[in-house]
């Protein structure tokens, strides 16, 4: 286990020397300022739009620093002749998986906690009131979410021949279930066969990340806090996903050569 | 050459020079300000006639907003959201809308999606009677206008955006002189419209309490509303079907509150004369005729004259 924290130390602390999180955070600050500057019938209470367009660009910028970090990981140390040295260290290959994904993990984390503290702020400065539980239970789940993506994005790095190319797969499919994964079965019905069983098999196979992602709606509507039975759900079915992802990458890995 | 004599041709060749150049270049630059001018308005500049769909969806955008985000998307039965609920509400616009508005998303089509629904709004409300938390006050239909507003720099031309606009300002937020100032943008854009003049003939009736000013809005309204099918008979405009809604509305709301006007200050005659023109146009003729006849009773009490005479 010390192995493990041992690499997921190491990734946190390449994030905060990279300008990534920084620039897209001041991007993100920016853009909702920019927001909130302008002028809408005189009235100064109008937060909805603003807490809309500052929730989506969390989620960009989240997809965008997990998605680039992780894509990053094995193929740097490839490159750089690291990978070697450091498996001959008493550290296995699963262990440098686990490493990996907890330290990219972690470090999306500490991201969303920044986002996350800026968006209360802005909400907050209008609403004059703060529903901690709900942020927190949007910010839980979309921590979960970012899990199951950096599973993908590691088993993505070990089958991809390029960073660029996994990071533009990944990005593909991410966005691709975020928009339609909710309504694929829906379209299957309309379908003859044998497209419907194709829809089908993909609506079960795929991650459902639009679940949380879906639930930016609530916050920024101010709806009531959903039940923890649910959140507790969601979290269950994100770690079962990441788990397989990275059950799948830690096979790849065993078989693939590292000179 | 006497040197003198050149400098002075010199000089008369440059003022001709100069004066044939701004004769050239005058119309050219009256031409490129016009040009700039009727691009005054940036999203059509960027995005040309496109601007009315993303003007459209922004519309659709702020009827999701006055649903706390309960809206059906493509995927879903949309027959209840036809028409905006935002527009509906105001009374001003025919609604097509059928079916139930409170269950577009069915039963749930498998376990993914009945699980799925704990995450998203999934029960009907409406801003301005409680919102999502059935708290919030009226104000918090507030939160539409951005979206309208963003509708209405995308598509000047579209009037119905600042209808709505104005009546959920002046009806829900109070903000009178907003409304009025949105009218007057709209007014800018599409001048002479009998829409936009009559929901400004309101604010000065019903807010303002100025039934001069009113009248002479709604009269120039109802000329407007005449001028705009030229050649085509009141009669035939008038006609029952679902096509011409808007345009029967329009007339019945203007001699409507033209007859109240009359009736306020007294002038019996006429307000009888525009309750007439109202029931051509009206989907309950029977209740306004009631109306005319009490009035005509009213007036034969008041002077004699019996009601045969109208």
């Amino acid at each position: 286990m010390n192995n493990i924290f041992a690499v997921a130390g190491i990734v946190i602390k390449e994030l905060y020397r990279r300008k990534d999180f920084y620039v897209l955070f001041i991007l993100t600050v920016v853009i909702c300022l920019v927001m909130a500057s302008v002028n809408i019938y005189n009235d100064n209470e109008i937060i909805r739009y603003i807490k809309s367009i500052c929730l989506l660009l969390i989620w960009v910028s989240s997809l965008v620093i997990a998605i680039t970090t992780t894509a990053r990981q094995i193929p740097a140390e490839r490159e750089q002749r690291t990978l070697l040295p450091l498996l001959a260290k008493p550290l296995s290959r699963t262990q440098l998986i686990f490493g990996k994904f907890l330290g990219c993990w972690l470090a999306c984390g500490l991201v969303l906690v920044c986002f996350y503290a800026f968006f209360g702020a802005l909400a907050a400065s209008r609403e004059h009131h703060w529903p901690l539980l709900n942020y927190f239970q949007a910010a839980f789940l979309h921590w979960m979410t970012l899990g199951v993506v950096i599973a993908l994005t590691l088993l993505g790095s070990l089958v991809f021949a390029a960073p660029s190319s996994n990071s533009t797969i990944c990005f593909v499919a991410v966005a691709a279930i975020l928009c339609v994964g909710r309504y694929l079965d829906a379209v299957a019905l309309t379908r003859p066969e044998p497209v419907r069983s194709i829809l089908w098999t993909i609506y079960y196979a795929i991650p459902h990340l639009e679940i949380p992602f879906d639930m930016r709606n609530l916050i920024v509507h101010d709806w009531p806090l959903i039940g923890w039975k649910f959140i507790g759900l969601d979290a269950l079915y994100s770690l079962a996903y990441a788990t397989v992802f990275l059950v799948a990458a830690c096979l790849v890995f065993r078989r693939k050569a590292v000179n | 050459m006497n040197p003198a004599r050149t400098l002075f041709l010199l000089l008369v060749a440059l003022l001709v020079f100069c004066f044939g150049l701004a004769a050239s270049l005058a119309p050219r630059f009256q031409a490129l300000e016009n040009s700039v001018h009727q691009s005054d308005n940036i999203f059509n500049l960027l995005l040309g006639d496109a601007s009315r769909i993303f003007a459209n969806s922004s519309f659709v955008e702020a009827d999701a907003y006055y649903h706390s985000g309960y809206y059906p998307t493509i995927f879903d039965n949309k027959a209840a959201f036809q028409t905006a609920h935002i527009a509906e509400d105001t009374g001003a616009v025919a609604s097509h809308n059928q079916g139930e508005e409170t269950s577009f998303m069915g039963p749930p089509r498998d376990w993914i999606d009945a699980f799925g629904r704990n995450f998203i709004p999934n029960r009907h409300t409406h801003l301005d009677e409680g919102g999502a938390d059935d708290l919030s006050g009226s104000k918090e239909v507030r939160e539409i206008l951005p979206w309208l507003k963003l509708s209405a720099e995308l598509d000047p031309e579209n009037v119905k955006t600042y209808t709505v606009t104005a009546f959920w300002l002046r009806t829900r937020l109070n903000q009178v002189a907003e409304a009025e100032l949105v009218l007057r943008e709209g007014l800018r854009h599409n001048p002479d419209n009998a829409q936009l003049l009559f929901e400004l003939g309101r604010i000065y009736f019903e807010n303002y309490h100025n039934s001069a000013r009113a009248r002479n809005i709604w009269e120039a309204a109802l000329r407007s509303w005449a001028r705009q099918a030229p050649g085509v008979p009141q009669s035939k405009r008038l006609e029952k079907t679902n096509e011409n809604f808007d345009d029967r509305f329009l007339f019945e709301q203007l001699q409507t509150y033209l007859a109240q006007l009359e009736e306020k200050a007294g002038n019996l005659d006429a307000a009888i004369a525009r309750w007439e023109q109202a029931k051509l146009a009206s989907p309950n003729p029977q209740d306004l005729q009631k109306h005319i006849d009490e009035l005509k009773q009213k007036h034969t009490g008041s002077d004699g004259v019996s009601p045969a005479s109208f």
